[in-house]
């Protein structure tokens, strides 16, 4: 659609821009402050400069936060993405089962995050919880509170329980979208189950698998509330995240300036990969179309 | 044949979903001592008790109505503000459009632990700290630009011809807006209404760190079990399962707009 071009059109923005503003940018930049400065009370504070950027930085055991992090959004984006198109694929076209899937599939997204913790943790229970009880009778030794791997994996399996339905929910969506005649004409051709998906199905979930794609990386490297309730970052620091290790550093410890560059260097993080895969998926995109 | 084992497939990753949530409820309806004692697929003696303790003490129902006044408030302000915007962006052209939308979408990458403290210190210096709208402003800041980008995505489909011929009809502004083009983008509102709800709804981390005691939300209220004489696991359960019915409720009524919405407008 072409626009018309008025700048007029800023009188509507501005309700967003300072409610965004207050909420964003006012904190944004006490952080700032006090990532650049050493603060005792409110009257005596330093200029450090980048004193906390480089304490941070070097910090050990934040680059095996930094690390543990990776491994999981990575290993979150790889089951989930691929589980979430297959799920989609086999979801029914028409019928009651279309409103009695889309319930049930959407009820884990609606659930508080720390009730979805919670859920895990009775589940996951060798005493108490059927998912706990059935491993341990497979004869596997499996307690997630004291085995790093085991609680790792929980918080995984949690994951993809949580969030996998966004992508099903999406990809539906996109898949909907695709006219019988496409289908029809592939028939026709004799084009097989492969080609199918690849040439029809997968070209038109594209744009929504973006949308998708970019929601869990965001989400998933932030990820605080259900691994805090499951295992509290532990057994040991398998579990601790970027997000926990921050809050353990900014509320436990109240070592605000070290804290505040870590956000910081956390938010350009998460900025920075997000605008990269935009703009070279984008970018794909227009190439093919031309 | 392929289309019977589509359907195994799609069954076993719903029995995977419902298999917690049913042992969430399972829960929830047995007493402390069948729950300690054996491991029971069914409750030997359901019982309904847990339930009566939340629903008849003040201080876990105050927690269920606290979490639904802000989410309700955060739902009515980001729509209200994200509305004009979204027409703004789905209409025209102005200095920094494309700047100003990324800036927006950013808000929704910003880690909330990284607005933790500075949250804290900014509701309390201006006496908002623990109330109902500190918490529903707090969420806005992931919200407002989630709606905008929802709206501006339903509104684009509808054809700008229409904007036009009501202006041809004499149609101011507001009146166009308020009595033809709303009821146009009818089902994208309720998609962001939902997305909204959703979001809020869920929150715990920011919910949790601005109120203490007048606003605190339900899901602040169950950390109480943990600490409380050992573990109420019944209560605890049973308090799980109450955080569930809003959002299942919510669901059901969007049902049929949820494919389309998640889509958010861009199929």
């Amino acid at each position: 659609m072409n626009k018309i071009t008025n700048n007029k059109a800023w009188f509507l923005v501005l309700p967003v821009f300072f409610i965004v503003a207050i909420s964003a940018i006012i904190p944004l930049m006490t952080v700032v402050n006090y990532s650049v400065q050493d603060i005792f009370d409110p009257q005596t504070r330093f200029f450090v400069g980048t004193e906390w950027f480089e304490q941070v930085l070097s910090d050990r055991r934040l680059h095996d936060a930094l690390i543990r992090q990776i491994v999981y959004t990575m290993s979150v984006l790889l089951i989930e993405v691929p589980l979430g198109i297959a799920v989609a694929l086999t979801l029914p076209r028409k019928g009651w089962g279309v409103s009695a899937s889309m319930v049930l599939l959407a009820l884990p997204l609606l659930i508080p995050w720390n009730v979805v913790g919670t859920i895990w943790q009775i589940f996951g229970r060798a005493d108490i919880g059927l998912g706990g009880y059935l491993i341990n009778l497979m004869g596997i030794d499996y307690n997630y509170a004291q085995n790093s791997m085991d609680a790792w994996l929980t918080v995984l399996v949690m994951d993809v329980w949580h969030w996998t339905s966004l992508i099903v929910l999406l990809c539906y969506a996109g898949l909907r979208s695709i006219p019988d005649a496409y289908y029809q004409a592939a028939k026709i051709d004799g084009a097989s189950r492969w080609a199918v998906f690849r040439f029809i199905q997968l070209p038109k979930m594209q744009s929504v698998l973006v949308i998708g794609v970019l929601l869990r990386f965001m989400d998933s490297f932030m990820i605080y509330t259900e691994p805090f309730v499951l295992t509290g970052g532990g057994p040991g620091n398998a579990t601790t995240f970027l997000s926990q290790f921050l809050t353990r550093m900014a509320v436990g410890q109240f070592d605000l300036g070290p804290a505040a560059a870590f956000s910081l260097v956390y938010f350009l993080i998460i900025l920075l990969v997000c605008w990269v895969f935009y703009t070279v998926v984008m970018n794909a995109g227009k190439q093919g179309e031309q | 044949m392929q289309f019977q084992k589509r359907h195994i497939g799609l069954l076993l990753y719903i029995l995977f979903l419902l298999l917690p949530i049913y042992w969430l409820f399972n829960m929830s309806i047995k007493t402390n001592t069948e729950i300690l004692g054996a491991m029971t697929l069914f409750p030997d003696n359901p019982t309904l008790a847990n339930y009566a303790t939340i629903l008849t003490d003040p201080a876990w129902y105050t927690g269920y109505i606290n979490s639904m006044i802000y989410v309700g408030i955060n739902v009515v302000i980001s729509l209200v503000v994200a509305l004009p915007a979204a027409y703004a962006f789905s209409r025209f052209n102005f200095t920094g459009d494309k700047h100003l939308f990324f800036w927006l979408l950013t808000n929704r990458m910003a880690p909330p632990a990284v607005f933790l403290l500075p949250f804290f210190q900014l509701y309390s210096s201006v006496g908002l700290f623990d109330t109902h709208i500190a918490v529903a402003l707090a969420h806005c800041l992931f919200n407002v630009p989630l709606a905008v980008w929802i709206l501006e995505g339903f509104m684009s489909g509808i054809p700008k011809e229409i904007d036009e011929t009501a202006y041809v009809d004499g149609y101011s502004f507001p009146r166009f807006f308020a009595t033809i083009f709303i009821p146009l983008i009818r089902s994208g509102i309720g998609v962001t209404a939902f997305f909204c709800f959703m979001f809020s709804w869920v929150e715990l981390l920011l919910a949790r760190t601005l109120t203490s005691v007048e606003a605190k939300p339900i899901a602040a209220t169950m950390t109480r079990t943990v600490s409380a004489s050992g573990l109420d696991w019944g209560v605890l359960a049973a308090a799980g399962v109450l955080t569930i019915v809003p959002g299942a409720l919510v669901i059901w009524f969007v049902r049929n707009y949820i494919a389309k919405g998640f889509a958010m407008g861009r199929v």
